[in-house]
């Protein structure tokens, strides 16, 4: 006997009759802009996507109108606008990465990373001199600002989730308030506070504890989400056994959200591996590379991007783009880590 | 006979039960409270430390630093007292902030309608993504791209709107500088605010009830009419909220601003043309010679930045609290 595999009817799915009337409409419009834009004054890109957006709006309301009613009409302009609007937000996205890739690639080589600026002039052909520098200052910025502010973090956390101590509500109602500090603010408070109050001078130190400022925020908000997902089950199983607090949050709570806490971490380092502002303040700029964090000027990736992009000459311009293109992966990077991290905890659940 | 057994010397007492905690967890919460209480301390100190050092400027110049528009330097040999005002720059901030906003917030609360009630499966997962890789993007990269790539668009537009709108006090042009204006920075500044605007008008609608979602459709409501029934009156709160934000975010940008805006000290309502200002770029402007008195003002003028980016931000967040919040 044949077995009779029974396909499932799907009502549902629109038929060639209901598709038609839409990809009329779609040519419609392709063809009308076509025309409008090369019959009339309207020239250019600009003139095309005004053009292109009016006539979809125009064609889609007709076609619905005519097919249903007045409130279908109002229904698919409103679909057509939110479309536009989400084209608007991809549009200078795809449009910087396509820059930072078209103007950066070119001055990528292997001299980039094994030596700095301090022989060579700002005006050189690119293909002399490197950012080793700016990397290893930014390490040393990343590093220390991490060292700091992960314990600061993760305390602020615990503090709200687990201790629920009387201050909680504040506490967290103030670290999202922390999260909107201005960079350049937490590049003056330091610069008040270790310039003039403790009188030294820039180094790599200063510029990570600006950083710590706008680390912690980050830090300790995305480890609150993480650790309120780990469920009172455990906490409870813990304390039931007989352990006391400390012990459950080390031994079960911790160790269960640590993949949580590592994306907390980078993200926080992602979000301020790019900062610019907190660092002409602080880390003083330098050519060559300065391998003691705690004396000497320093410099960093973007403070990099950004001496070479005031001195304004092509080649600096183009070493700008250059150092944008290497940050840019940095940060993509770790977004992807972060990424892979925070996967990693759904599938173990 | 009977015998009886020998009288328990000692009796262990019953065990004393306590909601105490041991000493260990004292130590714990004391460690944990300390910490989460060092992050209020951080805020408190940076005001303190910004206000203590620009306090001669505020003894000195009282209200005229945030009104007055000048900043000038003391010359001795000249007998020209410094002055320093930045009310101009307050205005610009206030300028691009409001700029951006406008030209931002359509925008970002659009796609989150996109993203929430019409994108389907396969454009909504790497959409989001996107929107967040956006959001991780440095603001010095914003700077370049938007002095290099976006400003002649920008300038391009400028003049198209000069061109027909030139009757309107705001699209009028003394001179015809149309690079590096409150406009462009505004764009910019709108492109900058986008993601953290749309995540957070996601985030709300996403908690709109589903059972009036399917009441409304039930009803016979159509996608927009469901929108403008439902989610509009639950959400408008937090959308407001996330606008603010934005807007924080948006008066307190340093770099970005400094490339594509003309920092000059005088209030003008004409936003394409090239003079604008703002508080954060105007302190990297002079920080590089500032020193003495001058150093004493920017700590003032950062302080008044500091508070009133705290105070949009307080009230941007009290508003998503509360519409999140409620059932």
């Amino acid at each position: 006997m044949s077995t009779v595999l029974v396909s499932p009817l799907k009502p549902w799915r629109p038929t060639v009759k209901n598709l038609l009337p839409e990809i009329l409409g779609m040519v419609f419009t392709a063809a009308s802009t076509l025309f409008i834009v090369s019959v009339t004054e309207l020239k250019g890109k600009l003139g095309f996507a005004i053009t292109l957006i009016l006539m979809s709006l125009i064609t889609t309301s007709t076609i619905s109108w005519i097919r249903r009613d007045r409130k279908a009409a109002v229904s698919s302009v409103s679909g057509v606008l939110v479309f536009v609007a989400a084209t608007f937000v991809l549009m200078p996205l795809m449009s910087i990465l396509y820059e930072i890739i078209r103007l950066g690639f070119g001055g990528l080589s292997w001299g980039i990373f094994t030596t700095d600026m301090s022989k060579t002039s700002a005006d050189a052909p690119i293909i002399e001199g490197g950012l080793l520098h700016a990397i290893i200052g930014t390490l040393y910025l990343v590093l220390f600002a991490t060292i700091a502010s992960a314990p600061i973090g993760f305390l602020t956390a615990l503090y709200i989730v687990e201790v629920k101590g009387k201050f909680a509500g504040s506490v967290r109602f103030f670290v999202q308030a922390m999260s909107g500090v201005p960079s350049i603010v937490a590049g003056l408070f330091i610069y008040a506070v270790w310039m003039i109050g403790l009188g030294n001078s820039y180094n790599a130190i200063a510029g990570a504890g600006a950083l710590t400022i706008l680390m912690i925020p980050t830090v300790a908000r995305v480890s609150e989400e993480v650790l309120k997902l780990i469920p009172n089950d455990l906490r409870e199983a813990g304390l039931a056994l007989g352990a006391t607090q400390w012990r459950t949050v080390g031994m079960i709570v911790l160790p269960a959200a640590k993949s949580g806490l590592v994306t907390a971490i980078v993200l926080g380092v992602a979000r301020v591996a790019g900062e610019t502002a907190p660092l002409l303040l602080t880390v003083g700029g330098s050519d060559q590379i300065n391998f003691n964090p705690a004396a000497g000027n320093n410099s960093a990736l973007p403070f990099y991007v950004w001496k070479n992009y005031s001195f304004g000459s092509d080649q600096a311009v183009a070493r700008a783009w250059l150092g944008i293109l290497i940050l840019m992966i940095l940060v993509f990077f770790l977004f992807s880590v972060a990424r892979y991290f925070g996967r990693m905890k759904d599938g173990s659940r | 006979m009977t015998t009886t057994l020998p009288p328990v010397k000692n009796l262990p007492s019953a065990r004393v039960i306590t909601t105490e905690p041991r000493f260990s967890d004292k130590v714990f919460r004391g460690v944990v409270t300390i910490g989460g209480l060092s992050t209020l301390a951080i805020l408190a100190a940076i005001s303190l430390f910004l206000a203590y050092n620009g306090l001669e400027i505020f003894i000195s110049s009282g209200l005229g630093f945030l009104t007055g528009f000048e900043w000038i330097d003391a010359i001795p040999e000249e007998n020209l007292l410094a002055s320093y005002g930045i009310g101009a720059m307050l205005y610009g901030t206030l300028v691009t902030g409001i700029l951006a906003v406008i030209f931002g917030v359509p925008i970002a609360v659009g796609s989150a309608l996109f993203l929430s009630y019409y994108a389907p499966q396969w454009i909504k997962r790497p959409m989001v993504i996107l929107v967040d890789v956006m959001a991780a993007i440095p603001s010095i990269v914003f700077g370049l791209w938007g002095y290099f790539v976006f400003m002649p668009h920008a300038e391009y537009w400028a003049k198209l709107i000069h061109k027909y709108l030139s009757f309107i006090p705001f699209f009028d042009m003394p001179a015809p500088v149309f690079t590096r204006s409150p406009f462009i920075a505004g764009l910019v500044l709108a492109i900058m605010i986008i993601p953290i605007v749309t995540s957070v008008s996601r985030e709300i609608f996403a908690q709109t009830p589903l059972d009036r979602i399917q009441a409304a459709y039930a009803l016979g409501a159509t996608r927009w009419t469901m929108i403008k029934a439902v989610v509009i009156p639950y959400g408008i709160g937090g959308v407001i909220g996330g606008a603010m934000l934005g807007l924080g975010r948006a008066m307190g940008e340093t770099v970005a601003v400094y490339t594509v805006l003309n920092l000059v000290y005088d209030i003008r309502i004409e936003v394409l043309l090239s003079a604008g200002g703002n508080v954060a770029s105007m302190i990297v402007n002079k920080f590089g010679e500032a020193d003495g008195v001058e150093l004493r003002a920017l700590m003032a003028a950062g302080f008044v930045l500091f508070l009133v980016t705290l105070a949009v931000n307080f009230i941007a967040n009290t508003v998503i609290n509360r519409t999140t919040r409620k059932g």
